[in-house]
């Protein structure tokens, strides 16, 4: 060890070593940087677990519980406790926000404690019960959107309700870590006076239980198998799962791309070892003349080696953990918790990564150091490397992808995300290789384009490597840039300039007439109102549905859920049938879901609603534009069926800005009523989705810089043969400008290829995601196809003049001696 | 090559001259074992070569072989010091640094200690090499056109130094060079042709 350690500080005086260095901390920055981060996020889910419920059992439903479940829940001598969740809209004076509301029982949390303040930003202090009959507590957020201070009335509904406390802390609140309507409490025995639970509201209904761990497990036995649909049993083992999995899943997301940034660096360490190796070919040859033993260079080299990596995964640890700082704050504003902080685990995780790398990329190169035979003293030719067989990386590529797999947490999933990165750099090497060749074809009458293209063809396979590679870091900085506010910009631009930017819902029939009236002599318009009735999904052709028989995440969820149904003679006007006949008897369905859901013309639907079911045949599909804003229904049923069932209506309508004081008097007249401001909406979302996109290109730095890496040590990889191949054309008379010319030309041949696939990767994904996931059209952006080529062609530039001054300054007749 | 029967006895200085590709530097391969032969035997201070794995000939080297090479073959990460250390490291002597330090002012660099090989000019290199070379004493040293790569002023230098340290230390001398003034200083000379022993 010790003499692996005297060479290490010697190849590292060198600079043999820097490039290795750079890339392994790196990889490990950037794979520890999001392990540190999702250790803290998953200490706080673990540390809140006990009181994340506010009971030991919880029952959660879409509709109000059965009495006799309830009281079987009582009889088996548990404490009980009830809460009912909604989104409504609260009001003070001229202000109006959309709220969360959470309406619990006296008795509630039965585990873990409430926290209130007085004042915005005052010590909190421990709260023995929820809030009193008549009273409210707020969200900080929530007063100062409605200027509520502590001692003001709001009003909710029908009640008038006074401002208790400020809560800063609950139970369950890992629900509110990605919340978007700020949290409003209260008694739920003030719920029915409101008149906000009735037709057409969307509330989840609570049972909370706290007992011995036996009565729990009793309970918990005797209950399950009376669930219906839409029920759910939550206890501490099972946590709240959309929770979990959501920062799950948010987790493997950033894995995955911390990741290419190992993938990238991978690449790199090959390369780089590659050079160290092409430089110890001579250095090993003479050690074996003096008397080293094969097992002797493998042992200090691989040893040397070790003690690198060693070093490197420890800084890279260091830097991951800052970085990790980094994420968090990106993210502050989302994740509305104190994070403890994190374990040593993903250091480890971080070490294993560092040690794949080494072995899979760098070992199979230092392998062949050690058969380098000694005759090489004498004759140079002889143990030059073997070519960078794929064969050799074998190893180190089947543990990366089995990396993969194992962050993408299922087979499918790893499986994707390693056939997409095989893809893409196979089709990125293929078209450069491709590409440079038939440029290299090119004959020209210019001496440096000439000599230029030749050299395109002679480093070829060199070249295509670096193209590829540039062009998959460039293609993730141009999808993360243009790609991102392109979509955006689409999304906005769909919506035409009068469509709609207020939802009303939850208009009960009694309501109709007078709210029409309203709008009317509100000057708000005559927007049509749209019956709706909320309905379950329990039989397709007579099958039973079951949410586990489909696979797809969001199809379970459509499923899960129920349908908002709509009936009408004729179907609206901004929807067109695609395919079948629009019949007074037959349903009608969106052609999107129907693909997603597997339903085809002629199907049999069977929907239970408040207990009534009834079926009848898809006898049409309707294709709908979502992006008009205006009011869609996924499944349009027959008048004669659903009109008898409870209804309340929808509507969609715009209002200027100068309108938003009658706004606030239809609210005041009709409490009940829940107007969702869209454009507000979309902001949060946007507000949501930038956060997230901040933390994901802190991680896509990393790839970045491992991307400028990987085109660096493919750079230093050439460094010698250009170097001889300018001395040469400089020995033969080719001028500075000429030699210097030649290489520019090669440069930025690859740079604009490089920007060019980049550019078209970036516009390919962004036309997938635009078609497949959000459903819109996004026409070819004129910035992108600028921006991409010349960032291609700018970082190259930066290389060629790099390369040419290094290999410009260097004397011809040293540089052949050297290479003798 | 054939029909080669050639002996050396200790203390000799013996030069192998020829013309370009008369097997000089297969020959000199043979000899420090770095080339096996199709048939035939070397013998080392009584050792058959060629009875002995490859790692044991690395270690019969590294014991009592010296080289000296055209091109040097000098490591260009090290220091001029510790491209003298090296051989004494690899069979992990204890006073590498001493003895490497000593052997660099017995060859004149004793300024230069620090120096990085491309830092120094053809001649200092081979130098270095010289005391490379020497400072493990070896029983015999093979020195492969030594001065193929000086200019003749430093080239004289480098050769008085190399017999010098020759007599000194009671070195075998296996010499191959196309330079016949060269040869001519050596007490015996072999001349190749077509890898065949002419006289």
């Amino acid at each position: 060890m010790r003499a692996a350690w005297r060479m290490l500080r010697r190849d590292w005086r060198a600079g043999e070593l820097g490039v290795l260095a750079a890339a392994l901390v790196i990889a490990v920055a950037s794979v520890t940087s999001v392990g540190f981060f999702a250790d803290r996020v998953g200490q706080a889910l673990e540390r809140d677990a006990h009181q994340l419920l506010g009971a030991d059992l919880v029952l959660a439903a879409d509709h109000p519980w059965q009495e006799a479940i309830a009281k079987q829940l009582r009889d088996s001598g548990v404490q009980t406790a009830e809460g009912v969740n909604f989104i409504s809209m609260a009001l003070r004076g001229a202000e109006t926000q959309l709220a969360g509301v959470k309406a619990v029982s006296d008795n509630y949390p039965l585990r873990g404690r409430l926290r209130i303040a007085a004042v915005p930003g005052a010590a909190d202090t421990p709260a023995e019960r929820g809030p009193a009959p008549g009273t409210v507590w707020l969200e900080e957020r929530l007063v100062s959107a409605l200027q509520a201070p502590v001692g003001s009335t709001i009003r909710l509904g029908k009640s008038q309700l006074r401002v208790a406390a400020i809560i800063t802390l609950e139970p369950e609140r890992n629900a509110n870590f990605f919340n978007i309507a700020p949290r409003l409490m209260m008694n739920v025995a003030d719920v029915p006076a409101t008149g906000l639970v009735q037709t057409g509201s969307r509330i989840s209904y609570y049972l909370y239980a706290a007992g011995t761990p036996e009565q729990i497990a009793a309970a918990q036995t005797k209950l399950k198998p009376q669930l219906d649909r839409g029920e759910r049993i939550d206890t501490l083992e099972t946590g709240r799962p959309e929770v979990r999995n959501s920062v799950e899943r948010a987790r493997r997301f950033l894995a995955l791309t911390a990741l290419l940034a190992a993938v990238l660096a991978g690449v790199a360490i090959a390369l780089g070892t590659r050079r160290f190796v092409e430089r110890h070919l001579d250095g090993c040859a003479v050690m074996r003349c003096l008397g080293a033993t094969q097992a002797r260079l493998l042992m200090l080299h691989a040893g040397e080696f070790a003690l690198l990596g060693l070093m490197a995964c420890a800084l890279g640890a260091a830097i991951g953990y800052a970085a990790q700082l980094g994420i968090g704050s990106a993210l502050a504003e989302l994740i509305r918790a104190d994070l403890p902080p994190p374990t040593a685990w993903p250091a480890l995780q971080g070490l294993l990564v560092g040690l794949v790398l080494l072995l899979g990329f760098a070992l199979p190169p230092l392998l062949q150091l050690r058969n380098v035979p000694a005759l090489r003293v004498i004759r140079r030719e002889s143990g030059n490397l073997k070519g960078g067989a794929v064969a050799a990386y074998a190893l180190g590529l089947a543990l990366l992808a089995l990396l993969l797999v194992w962050q993408a947490g299922d087979i499918k999933l790893g499986g994707y995300v390693v056939g997409g990165f095989a893809g893409a750099v196979l089709v990125f090497f293929a078209v450069a290789w491709a590409a440079l060749t038939a440029l290299s074809r090119v004959r020209s009458g210019s001496k440096a384009l000439r000599y230029g293209f030749a050299n395109l063809r002679r480093h070829a396979r060199g070249n295509a490597v670096q193209v590829a590679s540039l062009a998959l870091g460039l293609t993730a900085v141009l999808l993360l840039t243009f790609t991102r506010n392109d979509l955006v910009d689409a999304w906005r631009r769909a919506a035409p300039p009068d469509a709609p930017n207020r939802f009303i819902l939850g208009v009960q029939p009694d309501q109709l007439q007078p709210v029409q009236e309203f709008l009317r002599s509100h000057a708000l318009g005559t927007p049509e109102f749209y019956p709706m009735v909320r309905g379950r999904l329990v039989a397709v052709n007579k099958q039973k549905v079951n949410e586990a028989d489909y696979t797809e995440e969001r199809a379970r969820r459509l499923v899960e859920r129920e349908f908002n149904l709509s009936f009408m003679d004729a179907p609206p006007a901004h929807n067109t049938i695609s395919a079948g006949r629009w019949t007074p008897d037959g349903l009608s369905v969106e052609e999107g879901i129907a693909e997603r859901l597997g339903w085809k013309l002629g199907d049999e639907l069977v929907f239970n609603v408040g207990g009534e079911t009834f079926g009848a045949p898809i006898t049409s599909l309707r294709r709908v534009r979502w992006d008009s804003m205006k009011v869609n229904f996924f499944v349009i049923a027959p008048p004669a069926v659903l009109a008898k069932l409870p209804t309340s209506y929808i509507s969609a309508f715009r209002v200027a800005p100068s309108g938003e004081a009658e706004l606030r008097a239809l609210a005041a007249q009709f409490p009940n009523l829940t107007l969702v401001d869209i454009a507000a909406m979309l902001r949060q979302i946007q507000a949501v989705t930038d956060q997230l996109v901040a933390a994901v290109q802190f991680i896509f730095l990393f790839a970045l810089g491992a991307g400028l890496l990987v085109l660096y040590s493919a750079l230093l990889a050439t460094e010698d043969e250009r170097r001889r191949e300018a001395a040469v054309m400089r020995v033969y008379g080719a001028s500075r400008a000429q030699v210097a010319g030649s290489q520019r030309v090669e440069f930025l041949s690859m740079g604009l290829l490089a920007g060019v696939l980049a550019t078209l990767g970036a516009a390919i994904i962004g036309q997938i995601l635009a078609r497949r996931v959000f459903e819109l059209t996004l026409p070819p952006s004129t910035m992108l196809l600028i921006a991409g080529p010349l960032a291609g062609l700018a970082l190259l530039s930066l290389n060629a003049w790099l390369s040419s001054r290094k290999v410009l300054r260097a004397s011809p007749a040293l540089t052949l001696r050297e290479s003798v | 090559m054939r029909d080669i029967d050639l002996a050396v006895t200790s203390g000799e200085a013996l030069a192998v001259v020829g013309a370009s590709g008369s097997g000089k530097s297969t020959l000199l391969a043979l000899l420090a074992g770095l080339d096996t032969p199709t048939s035939g035997s070397v013998r080392l201070d009584g050792v058959d070569l060629f009875a002995l794995d490859e790692d044991q000939r690395a270690a019969l080297r590294g014991r009592m072989l010296g080289f000296v090479f055209q091109s040097f073959q000098l490591l260009p990460a090290l220091t001029a010091l510790e491209n003298v250390m090296l051989p004494l490291e690899l069979t992990n002597v204890d006073d590498a640094d001493a003895r490497a330090r000593e052997m660099l002012v017995r060859v004149g660099l004793g300024e230069r200690l620090t120096h990085y090989p491309k830092h120094l000019s053809g001649g200092e290199q081979q130098r270095v090499a010289l005391a490379r070379a020497f400072v493990v004493r070896p029983k015999l040293l093979l020195a492969d056109e030594p001065t193929g790569s000086l200019d003749a002023q430093s080239g004289s230098g480098v050769i008085d130094l190399l017999f010098g340290l020759n007599r000194e230390y009671g070195t075998t001398l296996v010499l191959v060079t196309h330079d016949e003034a060269l040869a001519a200083r050596c007490a015996r000379v072999v001349r190749l042709v077509a890898g065949r022993i002419a006289q």
